[in-house]
């Protein structure tokens, strides 16, 4: 099995068979993802969130790139930086938002927060705190829908860092040897908190080590929505065919600090400049023949979302004391 | 004497320690440029370059077999596990190897190696960054486990811990790395395994570890304007534990309270309340030997409920004073 940099597809094949109405959703999408963010930002700094957050502004188009390949009865496991995968996924907003300040009426009942919203119900299977903590559970996911005979798939998404951790090894290997339908996505946003992945690896690309499991490995630009489209409905299909996982990556970048408390002190701003001229949404946007004047008008669409969700989460009731027990056994 | 915080008074110790021996280092997630999560090591990598000041990629299994086999080998290591949590990670090496590599070569090597680590709740993380694992290391034979409460002890105690022979598992508090203390410059050692009496009091003993001896430290005022006199006992190793002084004080006041922020289901509390009623402290004592720790379930991230998950100040009061009112 080889590894490969995927080439640029062709826009307008994609953007003819989908119509104007579905890519146009697209681009709303990674809007409201852009503007979940920008609003969760604002909440945190006006001192109305309790604990931290990982924005993934600069990313959005590998969210909403790959939840696009897959089917509403398939699987998701995300991780730690996942506000984006989790609205791509079509999650409420509103529940969303909640959640995120800890309100009874968000998705995890206000027990899990930023870095925990799952949605079982619709096979979302919930972010991560640990790093790579999804990695292998994705195993048990393919393995479940393998032995349920299913036509489903299940994508993981983590970060370059998880990569490094022991359990993407045996995971891959496992899902390899017994041709799980998986798609493992790593989003390469070049850091692991201040580990760049040119420090933390040895190799040119992280798809590279899907050799060393005998899958595919992929590698392509994470902020061409195109592109993480193309290469994810590959592997799902591989996957779907009963031909087993895929290591796909997606090279992005995080604007923002890795957390709140991040001076950025292992990066320059030139950096960080030059890779906000690379705009995943602006360059959507671009592909639609729409300029900032035109993209205006979503935007000021998903702003209403996200106001609404802010109106619904702050109105909404804090959990309960006597409720401190609940949840914690079935 | 001046005033350090908890972190600036581990960062002193661990800067004088690594300049006076080359043997120590330290190995961790973002320890280098970032200076570590909590600012621990923040400005070392400039002091002692990026050879002593080793940051790792996100591999806390490996981490944990790297201290390992350098200390195996005449280093004296200091790892940092980010948070306490990610611990889960390296349980294998420091269990199954870290912990019994000298008794099964018949106590020819020593794994003179610290892993440090922040643990505790309060700070908005949610259950898989708040969790207080340490009594799972209590219970293995071979490892150390320290928590130092506060700035002075933190300096002292992580010397000690570099210097011991065994492998030790040194927790941190999150909430406890800006508390400030008085710390002398020069290089100090607490001792492992001796407790401190931190407060003296003829009513009342209270054990409590870590952050629960500044939130005992404040209800005992409270309580002493009712007055009753809390003896607070930290005793800053709970592996080996020093219950000498715990049973004298429980003789003496012939109450008994152990709190901790750890789940009390299976924490280090029961130990302590078994040491003391089988102690010669039974026939002395008023009252039942009670425990005030976690709830048993994981951290939430509700900032309410995540407060009441924990012992805090009031519940330390509420619980003080129905013990020595007799309510029990
Ligand atoms: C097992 C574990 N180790 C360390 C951490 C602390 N931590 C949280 S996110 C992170 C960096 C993750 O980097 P990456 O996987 O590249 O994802 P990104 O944050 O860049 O999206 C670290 C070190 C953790 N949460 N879990
Ligand atoms: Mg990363």
């Amino acid at each position: 099995m080889t590894s490969k940099h995927s080439t640029q597809p062709d826009y307008q094949t994609y953007l003819q068979a989908w119509g104007q109405e579905k890519a146009l959703a697209l681009l709303k999408e990674m809007l409201v993802i852009r503007t979940f963010e920008e609003k969760a930002e604002e909440l945190y700094a006006l001192g109305k969130v309790h604990g931290t957050m990982h924005l993934s502004i600069g990313q959005e188009a590998s969210a909403a790139g790959a939840s696009l390949a897959l089917r509403e009865s398939d699987y998701l496991l995300n991780h730690h930086r996942g506000h984006g995968h989790c609205l791509a996924w079509g999650s409420d907003v509103n529940l969303m938002m909640a959640e995120f300040l800890g309100k009874e009426t968000g998705y995890c009942r206000g027990r899990g927060g930023s870095m925990h919203i799952a949605n079982v119900e619709a096979n979302n299977l919930g972010a991560n705190g640990i790093v790579g903590g999804g990695i292998p559970i994705a195993v048990g996911v393919g393995l479940s829908i393998k032995l349920r005979k299913t036509d489903q798939v299940v994508i993981v998404m983590f970060g370059d860092g998880a990569a490094n951790e022991g359990a993407f090894h045996e995971s891959l290997n496992m899902a390899s040897i017994w041709k799980l339908p998986i798609i493992y996505y790593c989003e390469n946003n070049q850091y692991a908190m201040s580990m760049a992945v040119k420090r933390a690896f040895n190799i040119e690309r992280i798809s590279q080590r899907a050799c060393a499991y005998g899958i595919p490995g992929v590698t392509m630009d994470g902020n061409d929505l195109f592109a993480v489209y193309a290469a994810v409905s590959e592997a799902v299909e591989r996957a779907r065919a009963g031909n087993g996982p895929t290591l796909v990556e997606a090279e992005t970048y995080r604007w923002r600090g890795h957390s709140k408390s991040d001076r950025q002190a292992y990066r320059t701003r030139e950096e960080v400049k030059a890779w906000q001229k690379k705009d995943p949404i602006r360059h959507y946007a671009r592909a639609l023949g729409l300029d900032d004047a035109g993209m205006e008008r979503y935007r000021a669409e998903a702003s209403e979302i996200i106001d609404q969700a802010v109106a619904f989460a702050e109105a909404s009731p804090e959990p309960s004391i006597d409720t401190i027990l609940e949840g914690v056994y079935a | 004497m001046r005033e350090l915080s908890y972190a600036e008074a581990l960062r002193e110790c661990l800067r004088q320690t690594m300049t006076a021996d080359e043997r120590v280092f330290m190995i961790g997630e973002d320890i280098g440029i970032y200076g570590g999560a909590f600012g621990v090591s923040a400005g070392l990598l400039a002091e002692f370059g990026k050879e002593r000041i080793i940051d790792t990629p996100i591999s806390e299994a490996g981490l944990a077999g790297a201290c390992i086999g350098a200390a195996l080998t005449g280093m004296r290591p200091v790892g940092e596990i980010q948070f306490m949590d990610f611990v889960a990670l390296s349980m294998e090496q420091i269990v199954l190897q870290a912990a019994k590599i000298r008794f099964m070569f018949g106590g020819k090597a020593t794994v003179p190696m610290v892993l440090r680590m922040p643990g505790g709740s309060g700070t908005g993380a949610a259950a898989q960054h708040s969790e207080s694992l340490e009594n799972w290391f209590v219970h293995v034979p071979g490892l150390k486990v320290v928590m130092p409460s506060n700035a002075y002890d933190a300096k002292g105690l992580l010397r000690a811990a570099i210097y011991d022979d065994n492998p030790v598992i040194f927790v941190e508090h999150k909430l406890l790395y800006r508390t400030k203390a008085d710390v002398p410059e020069e290089p100090y050692e607490v001792p492992l395994g001796k407790s401190k009496i931190v407060r003296e009091g003829s009513d009342l003993t209270i054990v409590a570890t870590s952050i629960m001896v500044q939130r005992t430290l404040q209800a005992a005022e409270q309580l002493a304007q009712e007055n009753i006199e809390v003896e607070i006992i930290d005793p800053r190793t709970i592996k080996p534990l020093d219950s000498a002084p715990i049973i004298d004080s429980v003789k003496k006041t012939g109450r008994a309270l152990v709190v901790h922020e750890a789940v009390k289901m299976g924490g280090f509390g029961g130990e302590v309340v078994s040491q003391i009623v089988a102690s010669e402290a039974f026939d002395y004592l008023e009252a039942p030997v009670r425990r005030l720790a976690g709830l048993d379930t994981p951290i939430p991230y509700n900032r309410t409920l995540e407060y009441h998950a924990v012992p805090q100040v009031e519940n330390i009061v509420d619980e003080a004073r129905k013990l020595v009112q007799g309510g029990y």
